[in-house]
Formats: C-alpha cells, sequence, structure tokens
C-alpha cells in the first residue's frame, strides 16, 4: 500500500543525500520524492511516496526521526490532507488529433504550454490518481516525453502548526 | 566575521575544541592534507598521539578505547587512502554503537571535485555507515562542527562521526569560540521513559512466573550494571546476556545464565524459549540472538528497553515498548514495581536445564583446548581482565567460558564481526584502563588481520597479554563447512602458511612463547600477568578439529540447538 510522508528537512549540505541512503541503505521502497523550500528559509520539505506494510513504514518514519537533520517527519496517509503532482507531456500531433488532444487536455483542467509544428505540450496537475488517467487516455496519442514532479502534500491544517513551530 | 575569541589557525581551533573536549590520545596517521594539524601537534602537551602502523588500526584502537572507558575515541588521519583505510573501524563502531569521531583531512576545497592527489568523498562513502558527518566548508563552521560531533557520537544511541576537514580549512584564521551548548533541533535523545508504559512493564514483571532479563550492550553504555545488579537481585530475576551486554552482570552469579543466542548456553535460550514476560534492556533482537523469529520466546509478553526508537519492533514486535535511557528506565521500574515474581520453580528449572547440558569440552586427551584456555584466563585473572577478542570460535569461547566479573571488560566486535579486531583495539583499552590487565585474544587467522599494530604495541611498550589461539585453520569458517558444506575445507586450512608467530613478536622486540601442552598454560599466563612494562606475546597451539557448542544453526529456532559434535542431537 502507498504511503505519502512528509518531512522538515535541514537544508544543507548532504541531508537529502542522507535520506536517500537510508532508503536504499535499508531496501525500503522510493515512489516518488520531492523536494522544495518552506516559508522557513533553512527548512526544506520533501514529500516521499513509499509503500510497505505497517512494520516496515512504522520503521520508515522511525529511521527518517534518526537522522540528525530531519526535523520533523509525518506520515500523512491516514490523515486529511492535499495532495497534488504536476506533468508535463508531450505528444505529436497530426492534422485533426490537435483538437481531441486540446479537449482531453481541457477534460483534466490541463493547459497547452508549448507547441511547434510537430508536438504539443501539455501542462496537467492535481491528485496522482488524475495525472495516471489523464496518461491514460493520452497513451493512444504517442507520449513523446513525459516529466513528472512526484507528489507534494500538505495535511490539513499543517500550515498552521508550521507556524508555531516558527515561533518556538 | 567577527564572533570575539581571539583568532586562530585552523589547527590551531582544532585543538582548541579537543582540549574543551578533554580528549586524552588521538590515534591516527598523518599524510599530506594533515601536515598543518600535525606541525602544531609537535607542540601539544595536554594529549598524546598514538601512531597507528594502518589507519584501520587506529579506528579499532579508538573503538577499544571507548568501550573500555566510556569516553568518546579519536581519529585523526590524512585524506584520499587514509581516510578510507577507517571505512571497516567505522562501520564495525556504527553497528556496535561505539562513540568515535573521525577526523579526515581533505584536499582543499577548491579541488574538490576534481579527482585531485588523495582526493576520497569520504563524506558519501561513509553516508550509511556513520550516525552523522561534517563537511567543514568554511572556517567558522569548524569549532561548532567539532562540538556537534562529540555531542553527537556521545549522546543517545552512541555511533561513529565523520568530520572531513579541507586543508584549506585547516590553514585559514577565524576567531575561535567554543559554543556552551549543543542544539540542533532534528536531534533530541529521549532519556526518560513514559511513566505509564514503566508503570505496566513493572506489573507484568511483579506477576510473571517466568520472567528473563536479556541484557545487551546498552545498558553497559548507559552506565547502568549498578541498577541491573540491584534490580534483578532484589526481584530475583534471571538474567541472559548478549555478546555485547557481557559483564553486566557478575558471570558467577546464580542469576546469570550466560549468553544466549547462536553460541549461547543450553539454559538461557530455554529460558528464552519457556518465559512468560520477557525485558529486553539495551539489546535489538540481533539474528544471532532470535534465531528464527517467529519462534523467539514464543510465549512471552515482551518488554522492550531502548533508547533508540528504530530498535523497537525492528526485528520483533514487541507488546511494550519504553523508549528512554535504560539507566532512567531501570531506576524508574524500581520505584513502582507492586512486588516480587514468584520465581522459585522458574529458578529450579532452570538449574535443571544447567545440568542437563552444561558447558563441557572433552578433558584429559592431554591436547590443548582453547576452552581450557580461556577458562585458565578466567581462573587466573578472577573474571577481573578486560578481554579483547577478535572473531570466531575463540570469540565464542571466550564470552562462554570467561567469568566477566565487570562491565567494560568484553571487549568485542558483535554486530560486524571484523577479524583484526583484537590487536588494535587491545591497545585503544590498554590506553584508557591503567588498573586492569588487558588481555588481546586473537585466532592466527584474525592475528593476520592487523599484525602491523604488534610494532605499535612495543613502539610504546603497552603491557598487553597478546593471545594467539591458534589452530591452524579459519576455525569458525572450517566448523560450518564441516557442519553444513559437506567438509568442503576451502581455503580455511592455513597450517601451510602461517608463519612462526613467536619469530615475527621477536622480530619486533616481544617476548614471545609458545605451547601446545596444557600444563604449560599456568605458568605462561601467569608469567604474562606479571610483566606490566611491556607486553608479552603466547601462542597456545589448540587442536584444530575443536568445535563451538552449544549452536543454533543459521535461521533456526533456538530451541533446536546441536549440542555435541559429530553426533548432532537436537534437544528441544
Amino acid at each position: 500500500m502507498k504511503r505519502t510522508i512528509t518531512i522538515l528537512v535541514e537544508n544543507r549540505f548532504g541531508s537529502f543525500d542522507r535520506i536517500a541512503t537510508m532508503f536504499s541503505g535499508k531496501g525500503f521502497n522510493i515512489h516518488s520524492i520531492s523536494i522544495g523550500e518552506t516559508e522557513i528559509q533553512d527548512i526544506s520539505r520533501m514529500t516521499i511516496v513509499t509503500s510497505g506494510n505497517d512494520q516496515i513504514i512504522d520503521q520508515v518514519v522511525k529511521q527518517l526521526n534518526r537522522l540528525i537533520d530531519t526535523i520533523k517527519v509525518t506520515d500523512l496517509s491516514d490523515m486529511d490532507r492535499t495532495e497534488r503532482e504536476l506533468a508535463l507531456i508531450t505528444l505529436p500531433y497530426q492534422k485533426g488529433s490537435i483538437e481531441e488532444i486540446k479537449n482531453i487536455s481541457d477534460i483534466f483542467r490541463g493547459f497547452v504550454v508549448d507547441i511547434n509544428n510537430k508536438s504539443i505540450t501539455l501542462e496537467i496537475t492535481g491528485p496522482p490518481a488524475k495525472i495516471n488517467a489523464a496518461v491514460n487516455v493520452l497513451m493512444p496519442y504517442g507520449i513523446k516525453e513525459m516529466a513528472r514532479s512526484g507528489t507534494v502534500a500538505l495535511s490539513r491544517g499543517e500550515q498552521l502548526k508550521t507556524r508555531k513551530m516558527k515561533v518556538a | 566575521m567577527g564572533q570575539g575569541g581571539p583568532k586562530l589557525s585552523g589547527a590551531e581551533i582544532f585543538f582548541e575544541c579537543l582540549k574543551r573536549e578533554k580528549v586524552e590520545y588521538i590515534f591516527g596517521y598523518p599524510g599530506g592534507s594533515t601536515l598543518k594539524i600535525y606541525e602544531k601537534l609537535y607542540d601539544i602537551d595536554f594529549l598524546q598521539h598514538i601512531l597507528c602502523r594502518h589507519e584501520q588500526g587506529a579506528t579499532h584502537m579508538a573503538e577499544g578505547y571507548a568501550k573500555a572507558t566510556g569516553k568518546v575515541g579519536v581519529v585523526l588521519v590524512t585524506s584520499g587512502p587514509g581516510a578510507t583505510n577507517t571505512v571497516t573501524g567505522i562501520t564495525d563502531a556504527y553497528m556496535d554503537s561505539v562513540p568515535i569521531v573521525v577526523f579526515t583531512g581533505q584536499v582543499p576545497t577548491s579541488l574538490i571535485g576534481n579527482d585531485a592527489f588523495q582526493e576520497a568523498d569520504i563524506i558519501g562513502i561513509t553516508r550509511p555507515i556513520t550516525k552523522h558527518s561534517f563537511l567543514v566548508r568554511n572556517v567558522n563552521e569548524l569549532a561548532p562542527s567539532i562540538k556537534k560531533a562529540f555531542y553527537i557520537a556521545s549522546t543517545g544511541r552512541p555511533g561513529p562521526v565523520v568530520v572531513d576537514l579541507p586543508k584549506d580549512m585547516i590553514n585559514s584564521s577565524t576567531e575561535f569560540v567554543y559554543p556552551d551548548t549543543v542544539d540542533i533541533r532534528g536531534y533530541k535523545p529521549k532519556y526518560t521513559g513514559h511513566q505509564n508504559q514503566i508503570k505496566k512493564a513493572a506489573q507484568h514483571i511483579a506477576s510473571a512466573k517466568r520472567p528473563v532479563l536479556y541484557v545487551g550492550g546498552g545498558v553497559i553504555m548507559s552506565n547502568a550494571t549498578q541498577e541491573l545488579r540491584s534490580f534483578a537481585i532484589e526481584y530475583g530475576l534471571p538474567v541472559t546476556m548478549t555478546l555485547q551486554g557481557l559483564g553486566a552482570f557478575p558471570g558467577t552469579s546464580e542469576l546469570s545464565l550466560g549468553m544466549l543466542g547462536m553460541h549461547g548456553t543450553y539454559w538461557a535460550n530455554q529460558a528464552i524459549n519457556n518465559c512468560d514476560v520477557l525485558v529486553a534492556l539495551g539489546a535489538r533482537f540481533d539474528d544471532r540472538v532470535t534465531g528464527k523469529i517467529d519462534t523467539f520466546a514464543p510465549d512471552a509478553y515482551k518488554i522492550h528497553v531502548d533508547i533508540d526508537p528504530t530498535a523497537i519492533d525492528k526485528n520483533v514486535l514487541v507488546d511494550l515498548p519504553i523508549v528512554g535511557d535504560v539507566k532512567n528506565v531501570i531506576t524508574e521500574l524500581r520505584k513502582v514495581m507492586p512486588g516480587k515474581p514468584q520465581v522459585e520453580e522458574w529458578m529450579k528449572k532452570i538449574q535443571g536445564w544447567k545440568k542437563d547440558c552444561p558447558l563441557e569440552y572433552e578433558k584429559g586427551d592431554g591436547k590443548l583446548k582453547t576452552e581450557y584456555v580461556l577458562e585458565k584466563i578466567s581462573e587466573i585473572t578472577k573474571g577481573e581482565a578486560v578481554i579483547v577478542t577478535d572473531v570466531g570460535q575463540h570469540q565464542m569461547w571466550a564470552a562462554q567460558y570467561y567469568k566477566y566479573m565487570h562491565p567494560r571488560s568484553n571487549l568485542t566486535s558483535g554486530g560486524l564481526g571484523t577479524m583484526g579486531f583484537s590487536l588494535p583495539a587491545s591497545i585503544g583499552a590498554s590506553f584508557g584502563v591503567k588498573d586492569r590487565p588487558v588481555f588481546s585474544i586473537s585466532g592466527d587467522g584474525g592475528f593476520q588481520m592487523n599484525i602491523q599494530e604488534l610494532i605499535t604495541i612495543k613502539a610504546y611498550n603497552l603491557p598487553i597479554k597478546i593471545i594467539i589461539i591458534n589452530n591452524s585453520f579459519l576455525g569458525m569458517v572450517r566448523q560450518w563447512q564441516e557442519l553444513f558444506h559437506a567438509e568442503k575445507y576451502s581455503f580455511t586450512n592455513l597450517s601451510k602458511s602461517n608463519p612462526d608467530f613467536v619469530k615475527i613478536g621477536q622480530a619486533i622486540g616481544i617476548e614471545s612463547y609458545c605451547t601446545e601442552n596444557p600444563d604449560d598454560v599456568d605458568d605462561l599466563l601467569k608469567k604474562a600477568l606479571k610483566t606490566n612494562d611491556r607486553p608479552t606475546l603466547i601462542e597456545f597451539k589448540v587442536v584444530k578439529e575443536d568445535m563451538v557448542f552449544p549452536m543454533v544453526p543459521s535461521g533456526s529456532s533456538i530451541s533446536d540447538m546441536l549440542l555435541k559434535r559429530l553426533n548432532p542431537q537436537r534437544m528441544v
């Protein structure tokens, strides 16, 4: 079963590597990983989608907590949360198919972000399941290239907690 | 950037920091990247630098010192090969939770990543085997990094920390201020256990009919042996120890069941099999202890006390976890114990198992056995010595036959099983412990793995009793080959290639003796014990066919012990 774990981590040389090394060294799965800045200057937020039974996930969370550079580890899987992923998908088009592709993009509330004489690039944002659905529908058109950001997630109310921590 | 202190060079700051951390010894080896530190070291008198002969040796020395004293062991090596040579020792320290800080030289920051001469990404290489590491990239970070390194290495569950020092950081200057305190927001070890959990544990222990304390190295690390002894004696609780836990409880006590696990005693493993409450104290349910996990202490209510939350539910799911410092938790437990468990029947049962299958070996055939040598060492030293063993058969026999009376007396490579550990580790122990004899005990195989450190022993004339148990074989591997690998003694026979160990000792200037006669053992050991100003080497040529029993074959239930040689008898 897939689990979404979010980690607040020191934005420091090597801290990302320690997390990645721990996952590979312990044989834990990583389905996706994303990292970026937060509202606090020297803290990054990492979202990792992993999988495993309860005992494994328990270990993943504990092992993450054990790392010196991780500040807060939360398993969001059973929490009320917002999850988003962004995909850039480039497809070839022929006369006629461009309208179809654009229609599909609209249904998924995507945008056309680039186009040339041969191909069209869509940007689609949403929960990972929605991206998967869009990819499935677009597959028959022959996806030339795709880049997915990996999941980012926040628990509802998490922002408030983080602000509290900042004060402390 | 002004910090308000005197302006010092990186090398000077390095020593100022070590002074404040009360470092007595550095185990190291100089090289190009650390020249400036060694230049400064020339005038330093508040600590002693011990010159190893190979950087792996230096890390084991630091481990030996740390395990024997409880203080942080310090290593200083140069970049590239100097750094990579420390990897085995760092891994060993990581597996056995030994607090060491390893300072590695590094090429100047401007050259990092350029494949410069003697460059190695030691931070990258050691990432999975360190508790933490620091690459100092700004001289202002030097003092805070060193402060944090010592703090992280020695607190919580101890472990190795690497501090990588680029040459330009050592050479440049800044104002020196040593931080008084450390505050790392992602690292707050929890020392006190949850009060309700402790109360619950106390109730379970008090109402147990067949309780066992399963004690690991954590009890020794947290200096909880006195608390453990009082607790066990007060409530009549039998104690079994892991390899790293030996010494936590006196081996001669009625309540001591000796070691458990793969080569544990029959009665310890039977007690585990039959107990109704198991209290794991600073132990981690290692596979060499548990055997097949599903059948480990199958009927027991399992209580697990450990300072490291990851140790809990990692291998064996427990009923009652308590995260905290063992010393603290035992103290609290004693305060809330509602009563004493009734264990007379249980102790009788354990004594019965002990009578059924005591530790024994063939005597009276005139041949020299390792068990006999270790029994003699135990007898002559009254369990008071510091025993530094290597890895293999002799290590297990030492665990079985040496009656450790004190904590920090059994120094051995448990988790990693590093052959070549004993000789260098005994050097660190010898510097750390002056009031008790230090024995280095190795097999003929492991002895050759860090044999160069004999030169270090002689260079400092350390009064180490160097014991070589020579059966001309890689004995433990040979044992597995005989039992499980169709008696194909593939590459374990050293009889044709072993050197003359006595001549090697003599060439280095160490008084060296050799015997294969059991009658000589006593005299030789006593002679070594009397020699307190220089090392003594004794080679005991023992029989090669001897095997360590009891034995739980790898992956089997600990109820399935092999008890005898050649006619393996399964007892349930």
